[in-house]
Parts: C-alpha cells; sequence; structure tokens
C-alpha cells in the first residue's frame, strides 16, 4: 500500500519528514526544535463505489504540523484537503474508509488506536473547527452551552465549566455578557467563528485544525479571525492546521504550506518561499489566478480545463490534462512527492530527481 | 454620473429599504432596519461598475430591488428613463427581463430536476421570445455563447453533472436568454475553484464587450473588482459611501470604510495606513 518515497536531497527515507525548516515559522513562534505534533503520510481514503469496487478519492496525501507550528493546507474543492484533515481524528464521513497510508498525532498511531484512545485525542488533543459556522452549530443551543461541552465531556466539573466558557469566549473576543446566553442565529458570521474555535479549545488542545474556517466570511472577517487563529496559536502554544482555497489568505497566517490537488500533496514548503517562487505548474497557475495578480484590462489567468472530480484522474500525473508544461512522461508516469531542498519537497518531473511513484 | 457620454441604462433613486429588526422593540413599536439607505446610482450602457462592501453593508438587498425582485419602501428605479412601480405584471416584467440577476451559488440557482436543454429554454418561453421553431437554435447559440457544448447528450444532462464554473455558466445562458440590457452578478466567482475563475471573468468581459451589456458586478474583494470594474461604489450600513473612479478610489480612498477593505485585502496604499478619519 504505501509506495516507498524517494528523496535526493537528504537521503532520508520521506520527504514530508525531511522536508522541514527549523526556523522559517510564522510570527514570533518558539522553535520547538521540530517535533512533528501531526504526521500524514501518503494517506488514501476511498468511497465505494459498487458492490464490490471502491474508489480512491484521497490518494498521496501527505502532511506534517510541527509543535508550535502554523501549516497552510490548500486545495480546491474535492481535493482531499477536508478528508485529510478529518483523518487526523479518523473522523472519515461513513462509508469512506482510510485504506492507506499512516497518521500520527502527538504520537499516537492514529490508524491503529482503539476506539478508546481516539476519544482522549478528539477535543483533548486535536480540537476541529469545521468549515460551515452555521451548520456546525446547534441552532437551538446557547453559545455558552456549545463552548463547554468538549470542556464537560472530557470531565470538567459543571463549575469550572462555567468559569471556563466565560475566559473561553474573553480570549476569542466574545466577551460582552450577552454572549453566553446568545444563540447561533443572532451572531454574525465572524461571531460564529469564533464560537467554534472557543469550543475547539474547550478541551486545552495542542493543535487545532481549522477547515476553511474563512470561506463564508467577507475580507474583512477574514482577517480578524486569521489574526485570531494566529495569536491564539503564539499565546497557547498551539499547533495550527489551517486549510483553505485561498492560498493568500493562508499564507500570512502559517509558516508553511502544503499544495494538494487531486487527492495528493503536489508541493510542500515555507509560505514565504513557496508564494514568492512556487515549483509545481500548479502552484504557479494558482498564483497567476489571484484577481489582483495579471495586468488591469488585460485577460483573466486561468487553468485551462476543470479540477477533476474526487477519483477521477488521469494516468500519470493527475495534473498533466491542464499543465501548461506538460511532456510525454507525464502522461504514463505519476511522479512522487521528492524533497528538492531541505525544507522543500515537489510532485513534478520539472524538478529534482523526478522519481517515479509507484502508488 | 453619467460617464463619457454614454446613455443611462438603469438609475436608482433614493432608495430605501427597511426591513424589521429581530427582537428589538422600541417605545413599544418594532425597530426597523434599514438594508438600504437613500441609495442612488446609474449604470450606463456597456460598462463595469463595481459595488464593493462587507456582509451585511445591504448589497444584495440593492441588488433585488434593482432587478425589481422587491419593491423598495421609498424611491425609484428608472430603466431608459422610465419609471416602474411596484405593481403591475407588465413594466413589472419588462424591467425583470431587461435586468438579470447572477447569484454567488450557481447550484442553488439551477433546478437540480431540470435538464439542461430545458434550463435555457425556460426564458425563451417565458418571455416568449423565439418562437418555438427556432429555440433549439437559440439553446445552441446561448449554450455557445458561454463556452458549453450543445450535443444531444449534453442537453439532456442534468446540471448536477457539472462543475462549479459549468454551472455559472449555465446560469449565465440562462441570463442572457432574457436579452438583458444589465446584469447584476453578487458575488459570481466567490463559490468558484480559484483555478477557473478567470475563465467565468474572462466570458464575463468577453459578453460586455460583445453584447454591450451594463454590468454591476457585487464582490467583496478589492483586487477583482479594482482590475475588472471601471467605477466603484462602497456601501456600508446600508448607504453608498464612497463612488468613483476604480483607480482613483484604490489609489486615494477617502472614507474610512474603504480604507478599512483596503486594508484587509492587503492592497492599502501606504500613506492610508494610518487615515484621519474625518
Amino acid at each position: 500500500m504505501l509506495a516507498p518515497l524517494r528523496t535526493d536531497a537528504t537521503g532520508g527515507s520521506d520527504p514530508s519528514r525531511s522536508a522541514r525548516p527549523g526556523s522559517e515559522r510564522a510570527g514570533e513562534a518558539p522553535d520547538a526544535g521540530g517535533t512533528a505534533l501531526a504526521e500524514v503520510t501518503n494517506l488514501a481514503v476511498a468511497f465505494p463505489e459498487g458492490p464490490r469496487s471502491w474508489r480512491r478519492v484521497v490518494d498521496g496525501a501527505s502532511l506534517r504540523v510541527d509543535e508550535r507550528g502554523a501549516v497552510g493546507l490548500v486545495g480546491e474543492l474535492g481535493s482531499g484537503k477536508t478528508l485529510t484533515a478529518l483523518a487526523l481524528l479518523r473522523l472519515v464521513p461513513e462509508p469512506g474508509r482510510i485504506v492507506g497510508g499512516s497518521v500520527r498525532v502527538d504520537g499516537l498511531d492514529v490508524l491503529a488506536a482503539a476506539e478508546q484512545a481516539l476519544t482522549g485525542l478528539r477535543g483533548a488533543t486535536l480540537g476541529l473547527v469545521l468549515q460551515e459556522p452555521a451548520l456546525a452549530l446547534n441552532p437551538v443551543r446557547t453559545v455558552a452551552a456549545q463552548v463547554g461541552e468538549a470542556a464537560r465531556l472530557h470531565g470538567a466539573a459543571a463549575a469550572a465549566t462555567a468559569a471556563l466558557v466565560d475566559e473561553l469566549l474573553a480570549e476569542v473576543g466574545l466577551d460582552a455578557p450577552s454572549m453566553r446566553r446568545a444563540f447561533p442565529h443572532q451572531l454574525s458570521g465572524g461571531q460564529r467563528q469564533r464560537v467554534l474555535i472557543a469550543a475547539a479549545l474547550s478541551a486545552g488542545p495542542k493543535l487545532l485544525v481549522a477547515d476553511e474556517p474563512t470561506a463564508a466570511l467577507d475580507v474583512v472577517a477574514r482577517e480578524e479571525i486569521l489574526d485570531l487563529l494566529d495569536r491564539l496559536r503564539r499565546e497557547r502554544g498551539l499547533g495550527l492546521l489551517l486549510s483553505s482555497h485561498d492560498l493568500g489568505a493562508v499564507a500570512r497566517a502559517t509558516g508553511r504550506i502544503t499544495v494538494m490537488y487531486a487527492g495528493e500533496t503536489v508541493e510542500e514548503g515555507p509560505s514565504a518561499t513557496l508564494l514568492a517562487a512556487p515549483l509545481h505548474p500548479y502552484t504557479v497557475g494558482l498564483l497567476a489566478s489571484r484577481p489582483d495578480a495579471g495586468a488591469p484590462g488585460g485577460p483573466w489567468h486561468a487553468i485551462p480545463g476543470r479540477p477533476p472530480r474526487p477519483g477521477e484522474w488521469a494516468p500519470g500525473c493527475r495534473f498533466a490534462p491542464r499543465c501548461p508544461r506538460v511532456f510525454e512522461r507525464c502522461r504514463v508516469a505519476r511522479p512522487a512527492l521528492v524533497a528538492v531542498a531541505a525544507d522543500r519537497s515537489v510532485r513534478c518531473f520539472l524538478h529534482g530527481t523526478a522519481a517515479e511513484s509507484d502508488g | 454620473m453619467a460617464s463619457a457620454g454614454r446613455p443611462v441604462v438603469l438609475e436608482a433613486r433614493s432608495l430605501v429599504r427597511e426591513y424589521p429588526a429581530r427582537g428589538r422593540r422600541r417605545m413599544g413599536r418594532a425597530a426597523r432596519v434599514r438594508a438600504v439607505d437613500e441609495v442612488s446610482l446609474s449604470l450606463c450602457r456597456g460598462e463595469i461598475f463595481g459595488l464593493l462592501g462587507c456582509s451585511g453593508a445591504g448589497k444584495s438587498t440593492l441588488a433585488r430591488l434593482l432587478a425589481a425582485l422587491e419593491p423598495p419602501d421609498r424611491g425609484v428605479v428608472l430603466l431608459h428613463g422610465r419609471t416602474f412601480g411596484v405593481g403591475g405584471a407588465g413594466p413589472r416584467g419588462a424591467r425583470r427581463r431587461a435586468v438579470q440577476l447572477v447569484f454567488q451559488d450557481p447550484a442553488a440557482a439551477l433546478d437540480p430536476r431540470q435538464s439542461i436543454g430545458a434550463a435555457v429554454s425556460e426564458p425563451l418561453v417565458v418571455h416568449r421570445l423565439v418562437p418555438a421553431a427556432r429555440r433549439a437554435e437559440a439553446v445552441a447559440a446561448l449554450l455557445g455563447e458561454v463556452g458549453l457544448p450543445a450535443d444531444p447528450a449534453f442537453l439532456a444532462g442534468r446540471p448536477g453533472r457539472l462543475s462549479g464554473g459549468e454551472k455559472q455558466r449555465l446560469v449565465l445562458a440562462r441570463a442572457l436568454a432574457c436579452e438583458p440590457e444589465v446584469l447584476i452578478l453578487d458575488e459570481p466567482v466567490a463559490a468558484l475553484d480559484a483555478s477557473v475563475r478567470g475563465q467565468v471573468l474572462n466570458l464575463l468581459a468577453g459578453l460586455q464587450e460583445r453584447r454591450r451589456v451594463a454590468m454591476l458586478l457585487i464582490a467583496h474583494d478589492v483586487g477583482l473588482l479594482g482590475r475588472f470594474c471601471e467605477r466603484l461604489a462602497v456601501m456600508a450600513d446600508g448607504r453608498l459611501v464612497e463612488e468613483g473612479p476604480s483607480e482613483t478610489i484604490l489609489r486615494a480612498p477617502r472614507h474610512p470604510e474603504t480604507v478599512r477593505l483596503l486594508i484587509a485585502a492587503g492592497s492599502a496604499p501606504a500613506e492610508t495606513k494610518s487615515p484621519e478619519f474625518p
């Protein structure tokens, strides 16, 4: 199941392991010496397609979040980034299954762990903030009840929970006394997202995973939420995994970025370097497609074609049908994710040793 | 307000729209929220006008008033200088055809059970625009204009199998079937994948050139509006707080709300980082 991963730069066995910096993290985060807090290697997730056939919709996803590090997970609809984030908690929705790869969070082998160990992981080690705050909140329960829920489930007493809820709400900038008794429909989109963040923090996690936390927000609210996540990470010493389809938005709140396309990781590196000098043609195209790129009055840049439906990938390189730099080999062989520098890896025959993947 | 002598197609004068405020009462009367507060603007033939603002600023309500999807509490909307009251099917129907609205989420704007062919021909039938004998030809032409195929298999398919970008093209084909003079686009690319947004924007630019249709583009993305629109207006709390040529507004914003939006988008000019608020 696991493809042997190769690397030309460090001779290590796993590019996501070798590709990490000692210092380039967002903000003035203390460097924890690069200890992996969460690591996904060559993850594969499949959904049943027929009575006996399964279709892989994620295959080759790798990412790593260091202690106190902030990582942006960038990809379009259907790229597999949400499933990859959920796999950190072994919460891939039914009838989907994790069919390959490994997932480690805080020393725990998530795929081999017993259900009971996972209960300790969910909420207590890893807090999850879901994409659509309007759907993730219960419309008939108050803010206070929902923020305190995870703390109660992990054993906090009622009195302690009440005090904790006040602290958490203040920490995310919702300190108005009326906020405790408010219902979700009385809040703005940005306020709802803050409630979810407070709830995710209530059991004191080491890692916060936020899946598209700003997708439903306008540009001003988006910046406020990104600032909040960055502050919480620094103050609490959290690891942060921030998924988004917006490369520019995550770059400002993260030290490293992992780019996914068609169910696999295609590029990984320090945020600033990746934005300034993208390597994978998909990342290059994505950056050129930003609305503020290009000349006014000129045509808009777009990557031709459309993103593939989940699991309906081209043989060879999955980006080949849309790639402006495609050549013969791309259509027949699938490139492996290889380290091209001490802290960068890319899955493209144009870079590095251009190893083929057996996966 | 009209630019370069081009005729004004659509004009709004002092539009006001109020809704009951949730839960709040003052002096025994239910409080009201002014979603659109004394808004006046005009759209010229063939121009792209940008409307910028945060969530809740009133942009979408204004769009609905302009498209006659709901009546204003006060004020008028003029199409080619003619008033249409809020009642009466005839003239309001004419404005509904001439002013087409395209929403952010194309999936929600399409009937999942209706075939693609029927979706495009529906407006032709409703507005009696093309005789039945020439309808198939017109549908094929409209689909061609938005870059979609028109073979029988495609026409018989349902919109569910299309990608986000293809769905938005289909929504545009439906809007174009009405031969609109004004297209109101409410965040038309916000729900689309970043790699295909440019395709839809290029399509819109081509339509504007070819059909000389006036466009009102609503978005909160300053970069997009600045590059796409000749003129910009900024909306906050129901009011138009700033209006002018895009270049001027982006280079020298005057209203604090504009400055706030530009800073959030990371595109404020250096000298506006610490504005002196009036």
